[in-house]
């Protein structure tokens, strides 16, 4: 496949992981924000065609994985209204709750379907104008256009039975709270290429200022990871901190500007809950006023009683890079996909999903490589 | 494709099966004398007794049983019926047998459309003749609307063992070649994207039909072939790391040496699925001893239904029921079993 | 959640709402794709889609960008090659 398979080039893989080698002269610790990153690293084995000393930490890119259980929970009471038929991305079907899970909600009698954009969310609203349609809107500034465009069109054929569940994030404040915290051994950070894509790369500029951390935004193939880690490299090597970008093919600096508009229209900045990282200032979108009627947390009020974590789950310490997934002691043992004690376990951009797909035992490989794989 | 019937269809064409066709009484007996029996026309089954008697068939019989409940009921390239007849017919090559007899169960759903279920027939009786097996017994079973799924079927076969060695996984050895005999995810993939509303620009196939002519060809060939297997379920690397677990072996997999469609792959990054674990319905594994391994790759691929096959990895004799993966990118990694359910009802 | 993968334009059309829609191909599978956000992408361009809705055009003259970044990386091992073997050449 064009413009995929280029990325995938073993051979060339292989000499970027040989010309790092040669440059390398001090131990660096990078992060990658986004969970389809992580997902390519771990699959891929990139990480390990690192020199010694490079080592990569995942972050929090997960939307799935950062979504509060408060509102988790909330979706599955809405799910259980029987005039409600809730549209989700298949991934947020085994995540947990405080004790329960949209498959089970499903199991139960609820009208659960999965979709694959939110577009086709509003067509069923359409099909079956006697039902509420909500659909479960989490993700990263890459799928708000998609959920902006959702309300639009709703709006635009007067449908009163659509809404959105709001769980939508923004990824520069949390980057900022994982540099605030003191055990923070973050020195730089492949940024979400496909966040970037929409947003550009103007909310990185303060916090690479601030914080003097090179910024390098990455797309999530194998050669454009160790690009990535390449350039970010020679920023450390070299004294410098800039924001730059590594998956030029797609990015560009003012990112997408019609896309950015939709959003502008649809939602607006909120703070935001964090599953495993807690409160964020402004780290939040929800629906604006003027399309207030789409917003779900309107149409269905309710008083939200205590939302519970599981308190074996560190499921925070492994968003914010501090701990493995294989590190934590209920990995694999109380903590499996199909009996998860938080989202990372089930999420198709988890850390802890890729390293149980991936690496759920010793790796020959990882044995030997040592640096930056575990 | 699509509904030609080689046999006349008595029942009203444009009715329904009724709770009653399951009863037992004259309009079951209508369904199978009108539908069925015709349809596989053998002598067994033309007695109507309460078991088909049939003729020894050897001195060693391999017996499977499988049930078929794939949603949606048909899809490019097959429907329940031609799964329930080569599910079966494969399992039984996969044990060294060549297939003889089939029986199948079927359950009907209230309301099911007669004409669904004379293509589905029909296609059981094409799929039952490309194999050179005959269906000589049956049952039928209605229950209520919405209480099944349109058709579910189980279908046993018998064959008659004529591999002289056991084909099985305690038989495979370090050094063993791993041989695919074509390329693999189609069936799973034309299943999702039916469900899924995807568009061909030429359409994805299941790879639905039989592997015995070819597994038995290996085998008949003389050719030390220690283990066969289907990658149905789970797909390549499901079977692989049964294989490696039931032999006590590791096996080493190339990523870039496994066939794979350019139209299968790019739905399974559309779907965001490693074809790996993509289930097919007309492959097979074999695992053939170092010396035979280049004459059974030669063997398969002179065979138009195998022309594609290829070696993608090797036995080994490291950790037991470990299964590692050379990736296209240079880096290794286990290949692990799946959790959970990945594609649900494909099969 | 950012699964974003590239896929080529093989015609457009308006879609639900007169939206701008396309039929994309992505290998040999091809899709019914929103393409409100990319106005400037015509049949033929490659675009990077996510949930249904296209958010970029791919520019053929940054694809190089990874294998070119790739040579200059090389030269920049064999000066550091070159610089170590003098240092070391230089130690008594």
């Amino acid at each position: 496949m064009r413009y995929l398979d280029e990325y995938r080039d073993g051979s060339a893989a292989q000499r970027y992981a040989e010309t790092l080698r040669a440059i390398v002269t001090r131990p660096w610790t990078l992060m990658e924000v986004c969970g389809g990153q992580t997902h390519s690293i771990v699959r891929y084995g990139v990480d390990e065609m690192l020199p010694p000393g490079v080592t990569l930490v995942h972050g929090p890119g997960c939307p799935v994985c950062v979504t509060p259980v408060g509102i988790l929970d909330r979706a599955f009471r809405i799910a259980r209204r029987p005039e409600v038929v809730f549209t989700s991305f298949g991934d947020m079907l085994r995540v947990p709750g405080s004790s329960d899970d949209l498959l089970h909600v499903r199991a139960e009698g609820g009208d659960v379907r999965v979709v694959y954009s939110p577009l086709d969310a509003v067509a069923i609203a359409e099909r079956e104008p006697d039902r509420q349609v909500v659909f479960f809107a989490v993700g990263f500034e890459t799928t708000a256009p998609a959920n902006a465009m959702a309300v639009k069109l709703a709006a635009q054929k007067r449908l009163r039975n659509f809404s959105l569940l709001v769980a939508q994030v923004r990824v520069p404040p949390a980057l900022e709270a994982i540099l605030a915290e003191p055990e923070c051994r973050v020195q730089a950070f492949l940024a979400a290429g496909h966040v970037c894509t929409v947003m550009g790369t103007a909310e990185y500029r303060p916090l690479v200022e601030r914080h003097r951390v090179p910024v390098v935004v990455t797309g999530f193939e194998p050669l454009d990871l160790l690009q990535g880690v390449a350039m970010a490299v020679r920023q450390l090597e070299e004294g410098r901190h800039e924001v730059e970008i590594q998956y030029a093919r797609v990015v560009r600096p003012e990112g997408n500007p019609v896309a950015r508009r939709a959003i502008e229209e649809v939602f607006e900045v909120t703070d935001r809950t964090w599953r495993g990282l807690g409160p964020i200032p402004h780290s939040g979108l929800g629906v604006n006023a003027r399309y207030a009627e789409f917003d779900a947390e309107r149409r269905f009020p309710d008083d939200a009683p205590a939302a519970r974590e599981d308190p074996e789950c560190r499921a925070g310490l492994v968003l914010q890079g501090r701990l493995r997934p294989r590190e934590c002691p209920a990995f694999g043992t109380r903590c499996t996909p199909e009996h998860p004690l938080g989202a990372p376990m089930v999420s198709s951009e988890g850390a802890c999903a890729a390293y149980w797909l991936y690496r759920r035992r010793r790796d020959p490989a990882g044995a030997a490589a040592g640096a930056g794989a575990a | 494709m699509g509904g030609e019937l080689s046999c006349p269809v008595p029942l009203p064409p444009g009715g329904r099966i009724l709770l009653a066709h399951g009863g037992g009484g004259r309009l079951t007996r209508e369904l199978v004398e009108r539908l069925f029996v015709p349809a596989f026309s053998n002598d067994a089954l033309a007695e109507l007794h309460d078991a088909a008697v049939l003729a020894s068939p050897g001195s060693r019989l391999a017996f499977t049983t499988d049930s078929f409940v794939v949603h949606p009921m048909f899809f490019p390239g097959g429907d329940v019926g031609s799964l329930a007849v080569n599910g079966t017919v494969n399992d039984l090559a996969m044990s060294g047998a060549r297939p003889l007899y089939l029986s199948l169960g079927f359950i009907l759903e209230e309301g099911l459309a007669v004409d669904d279920l004379a293509r589905v027939v029909a296609s059981i009786r094409r799929a039952a003749g490309d194999a050179g097996v005959a269906v000589v017994a049956g049952d039928t079973k209605v229950v209520e609307r919405g209480k099944g799924d349109g058709v579910y079927i189980t279908s046993s076969g018998v064959g008659a063992v004529v591999a002289k060695q056991p084909v099985s996984p305690g038989r495979v050895r370090p050094g063993d070649a791993v041989i695919v005999s074509g390329p693999v995810g189609q069936h799973g993939v034309a299943v999702m994207a039916v469900r899924d509303g995807l568009r061909f620009s030429s359409p994805i196939l299941s790879d639905c039909a039989s592997v015995a002519a070819p597994a038995l060809a290996l085998l008949e060939a003389g050719l030390d072939v220690h283990c066969l297997r289907d990658p149905t379920r789970g797909g390549v690397a499901t079977v692989l790391n049964e294989i490696a677990t039931q032999a006590g072996c590791e096996i080493a997999v190339h990523e870039s040496a496994v066939p794979v469609g350019e139209d299968v792959s790019g739905a399974c990054e559309v779907l965001g699925l490693d074809p790996l674990y993509v289930a097919c319905e007309g492959r097979f594994i074999a695992f053939v001893a170092p010396g035979d391994a280049e004459a059974a790759l030669a063997l398969l691929r002179a065979r138009p239904d195998t022309a594609a096959a290829a070696r993608i990895g090797t036995v080994g004799a490291g950790s037991p029921g470990l299964v590692t993966l050379k990736t296209r990118a240079g880096g290794e990694r286990v290949l692990d079993l799946l959790s959970g359910e990945q594609l649900p009802r494909i099969c | 959640m950012c699964l974003g993968i590239p896929g080529e334009i093989l015609e457009t059309h308006a879609g639900p709402g007169g939206l701008r829609y396309g039929t994309v191909r992505f290998g040999g599978a091809s899709r019914e794709v929103c393409l409100e956000y990319v106005p400037e992408a015509v049949v033929g361009d490659y675009v990077i889609v996510h949930v249904g809705l296209a958010l970029s055009r791919i520019a053929p003259e940054d694809a190089e960008e990874t294998f070119r970044y790739l040579e200059e990386m090389q030269e920049l091992a064999e000066l550091e090659g070159e610089q170590q073997a003098i240092e070391r050449s230089e130690v008594p």
